[in-house]
């Protein structure tokens, strides 16, 4: 059974404005599914930016736990432990 | 407005035909107020594709973490057209995700390369000049 932990989640600049301008956030949680939960409890504006409606992650978000994309580990299932940092970024794509 | 030095310019361009035949991408950090970019990370195109880019995501990620290292922010994405023009795809506006960022084509269809950039609100595609600095002066033999 996995434990929630506090980790610090790095947001891009285009979600600070959601954050009250911060760069960093302390949440909690005990897998990325959690992390981005409880981001979204706290401000509700980000939702349709981190989670599409049936709550799999939106594809032009980038998740990282350290080094890592989220997408390459178990997704939102991929558990986070004390002292890892995650990252939020805009995913970059065209055509 | 994107300003930016004659080497950061030849670096983006080079870039983008080293990726032939696929498009090319990468990022660009600077001043997210004047335009100034001061430094280009190319990155890999994790689609390989000749049609689409996605900005592969570690590289983005060390990007992102070096731009802010040395005081910068990304403030924009380059990417290749290999054969059609520097203007901005359907896709590109649909997938463009930061209306504060410039979008730079940089079109490899003829000879020379084309370098145009825009930014990108709400699906509205706005072209802005770009501006190279320090390009040497050409002395041609008459």
């Amino acid at each position: 059974m996995a434990v929630a932990v506090a980790v610090d989640v790095r947001l891009p600049t285009l979600l600070r404005a959601q954050a009250g301008g911060k760069s960093t956030v302390t949440v909690k949680g005990a897998t990325i599914g959690d992390v981005l939960a409880e981001l979204v409890a706290e401000f509700p504006a980000m939702s349709g930016q981190l989670l599409n409606a049936d709550g799999t992650l939106h594809r032009f978000v980038n998740v990282y736990v350290n080094d890592d994309d989220v997408r390459y580990l178990e997704a939102l299932e991929t558990p986070v432990k004390d002292g890892d940092e995650v990252s939020l970024l805009p995913a970059v794509a065209g055509g | 407005m994107l300003r930016l030095s004659h080497e950061l310019y030849l670096q983006m361009v080079a870039h983008c035909i080293s990726g032939l035949p696929d498009e090319a991408c990468g990022v660009l950090a600077g001043d997210p107020d004047s335009g100034a970019v001061a430094r280009c990370y190319p990155t890999r195109n994790a689609a390989a594709s000749a049609r689409v880019y996605t900005v592969d995501s570690k590289d983005l990620l060390w990007a992102d973490r070096d731009a802010e290292r040395q005081g910068t922010q990304l403030i924009g994405v380059f990417h290749s057209h290999t054969h059609t023009d520097a203007y901005p795809s359907p896709t590109d506006v649909t997938q463009a995700p930061d209306p504060a960022w410039h979008y730079v084509v940089v079109s490899l269809r003829d000879t020379h390369p084309v370098v145009r950039s825009y930014r990108i609100a709400g699906g509205a595609v706005e072209e802005e000049s770009v501006v190279v600095l320090g390009h040497a002066a050409v002395a041609v033999a008459v």
